[in-house]
């Protein structure tokens, strides 16, 4: 489903050229999911944004779904990311002026989806947030928020779930839940690649690895 | 979901920002709606102004003419025409012609094309004896007005003596103790008192009025008279010149001679009125028109100041918006969002604030012109609050509004747009 391979990335800092990714390769097939831990500022998020077709790579190929977005110019390349790709953050980012259905609705913005408003509340019933459905999500706990996040990455029915730190602003019981819902989904076909520094992660993944230094290895 | 609906939700959930777009588009919309509305109702009062001036000077002139019409009945007649061959040094002494003409000449006149001429008085005067009183007066045949065949004829200034019967001045009447209806000799002629006038300190005390056809009888002057006074349209006195060549060419064997000046004198006072009138007039207007031009100035000014300063405002508060939604925009173009569909997602919310405020402004701007409108003008509300409203202010103001605040949102919207997910992912 994800190939990357020799995947580079530079940017100019303040003190020279920082190599965020340093020729990774990488293989995620649908129905795995896939936990990159690592410390802090290693490249993980480039990695995601990089994989997520948001982030063009200075070197290296992206291939998702026998593609490479980046070969699509950018309105093709934004209809690709609506159509196959769902995002999960750290900091959820759901929209604060929409409720949670809303919220769980808005990729239908970027690309029609057949009743989306049956599947948006089919997706918050199965992450028992029905008793939300017309909150903001300022009225949320966290762990609602990011099932919230995580069902709207769903709503398109992507075929590779990426997630920065999904488990990162939520308690041990929350972040469970939601590490569990990955695997599960990972178990519905989906091709999930999740980056994190939480070690738990790789209990729940099918693979681990770990990066440093803008590469990455099998976690030990 | 549509764009449309994500940008009124973003509206009713950040309300005050939306409202200081919509009240500077208010001020904006208004201030223009405002300022055509006073200059609607400056343009009335000036209307109404000069109507005023009109209808006086109108009135006024009215009176003028009517004076002048009675002033040439009272003191004569504008001119007198005399056989040819009348010595005019004889007939200012005797104030009639010892010559005489055919009284066909009169029904010539009429028939003529002279339109300044209105009314013709054709006469028969002699200074004679009156035996059975013994005294001499003015006695003149007069048959009244000739008929005005070519222009619409006007109330006769004299009428005609009947046969058998008698006019009098003032002082046969008074002397004689001659009473309406009171019969009388004259060259043995019969005759009945038909009608007295009143003092007029002139020769008409002293002169009778008889018919036409028994003063030629009476004295042996069959068909000839021996002046004709026409009175002139007031206008004319300018083409006296050429109203009496004209005349001349109908009339080869006649003089005319001009009369009356203090009618003159009111006539042409009646002119430098007419003139100042009409001076006041236009200095009115000049000074409106000054006034309007100083105003529109002022408009011209306001106005601008007004929408730039909007424009302005929108966009620093559009620019505000980008800012403050970095990360809904990054997650929205995360989404699959494209460019154009966040730009359109600002666009929408200032074409909303535009329209919204247009309806505001037309509403705002137009209650607040007529107030002034009708405060500055001292011009009743009513008159006024009925026809200031403009609707051709309408659909400008609701088309330009909403473009002024697309227009201001345009670089705010297209900085979101171009903004890269990435970037603000990595960064939030």
């Amino acid at each position: 489903m994800l190939e990357l391979k020799d995947l580079t990335k530079r940017f100019m800092g303040p003190a020279g050229v920082v190599r965020a990714l340093d020729g990774v390769a990488l293989r995620v097939p649908a129905g795995e999911f896939v936990a990159v831990h690592g410390p802090s500022g290693c490249g993980k998020t480039t990695l995601l944004l990089a994989a997520g077709a948001l982030l063009r790579p200075t070197d290296g190929r992206v291939t998702i779904d026998g593609q490479n977005p980046y070969d699509l110019p950018p309105d093709e390349r934004s209809r690709f990311r609506a159509g196959k790709i769902g995002f999960v953050f750290q900091q959820f980012h759901l929209v604060p002026y929409l409720t949670v259905l809303d919220n769980v609705s808005a990729p239908c913005l970027a690309k029609r989806t057949p009743h989306a408003s049956d599947r948006a509340r089919e997706l918050i019933a199965r992450f028992n947030l029905d008793d939300r459905i017309g909150h903001l999500p300022a009225a949320l706990s966290t762990g609602e928020r990011q099932r919230a996040a995580l069902a709207r990455a769903l709503l398109n029915k992507p075929k590779l779930l990426l997630a920065d730190e999904p488990t990162g602003n939520l308690d041990e019981r929350n972040a469970e839940n939601v590490l569990q819902s990955f695997a599960e989904l990972a178990e519905d076909g989906v091709a999930v690649l999740l980056v994190t520094h939480d070690t738990r992660a790789a209990s729940y993944a099918n693979r681990a690895l770990y990066m440093e230094n803008g590469n990455i290895r099998p976690a030990k | 979901m549509t764009i449309w609906g994500l940008a009124v939700k973003e509206i009713r959930h950040r309300k005050l920002s939306f409202g200081l777009g919509l009240v500077s588009v208010v001020l904006a919309v208004g201030s223009l709606v405002g300022a055509l509305t006073l200059l609607k109702g400056y343009d009335m009062r000036t209307r109404q102004i000069l109507a005023r001036k009109e209808a006086e000077a109108k009135q006024k002139m009215a009176a003028l003419n009517d004076d002048v019409r009675k002033a040439m009945l009272r003191l004569g007649f504008n001119l007198v025409i005399l056989p040819k061959g009348q010595n005019l040094g004889d007939w200012y002494a005797d104030d009639y012609a010892s010559k005489y003409m055919p009284e066909e000449y009169v029904t010539r006149l009429a028939h003529s094309q002279i339109m300044t001429v209105r009314h013709l008085l054709p006469s028969l005067q002699q200074k004679v004896k009156w035996p059975e009183k013994k005294r001499t007066i003015i006695l003149v045949g007069t048959r009244g007005e000739a008929p005005d065949f070519h222009a619409n004829p006007k109330k006769p200034m004299v009428q005609p003596v009947p046969r058998g019967k008698i006019v009098l001045g003032y002082e046969i009447h008074h002397s004689l103790g001659l009473n309406i209806g009171d019969d009388l000799t004259l060259l043995s002629r019969h005759f009945t008192v038909h009608k007295l006038y009143q003092e007029r300190g002139s020769k008409d005390d002293i002169t009778a009025w008889i018919n036409l056809k028994e003063a030629q009888e009476l004295l042996g002057k069959k068909g000839l008279i021996n002046a004709i006074l026409a009175i002139e349209c007031i206008c004319s006195w300018s083409g006296l010149p050429k109203l009496k060549a004209d005349i001349a060419g109908i009339l080869p064997d006649t003089q005319v001679v001009e009369r009356v000046s203090k009618a003159r004198i009111r006539y042409q006072t009646r002119l430098k009125v007419a003139q100042r009138a009409k001076e006041t007039i236009q200095a009115e207007k000049r000074s409106r028109a000054k006034l309007r031009s100083q105003r529109e100035r002022v408009v011209s000014v306001l106005v601008v100041v007004a929408t730039v300063g909007s424009a302005a405002w929108i966009a620093l508060l559009s620019l505000a918006n980008v800012r403050e939604r970095r990360a809904e925009i990054g997650v929205l173009r995360a989404l699959g969002l494209r460019s154009r569909q966040i730009m359109l997602l600002f666009l929408s919310k200032a074409a909303a604030m535009g329209f919204a405020g247009g309806i505001l402004g037309l509403v705002a701007g137009f209650l607040v012109g007529k107030h002034l409108a009708i405060t500055l003008e001292h011009a009743a509300a009513e008159p006024m609050g009925q026809t200031l409203f403009d609707p051709r202010l309408v659909l400008p103001a609701l088309v330009m509004a909403p473009l002024l605040a697309v227009v201001a949102s345009w670089i705010p919207a297209i900085i979101a747009a171009q903004q890269d997910p990435a970037d603000i992912l990595r960064q939030e």
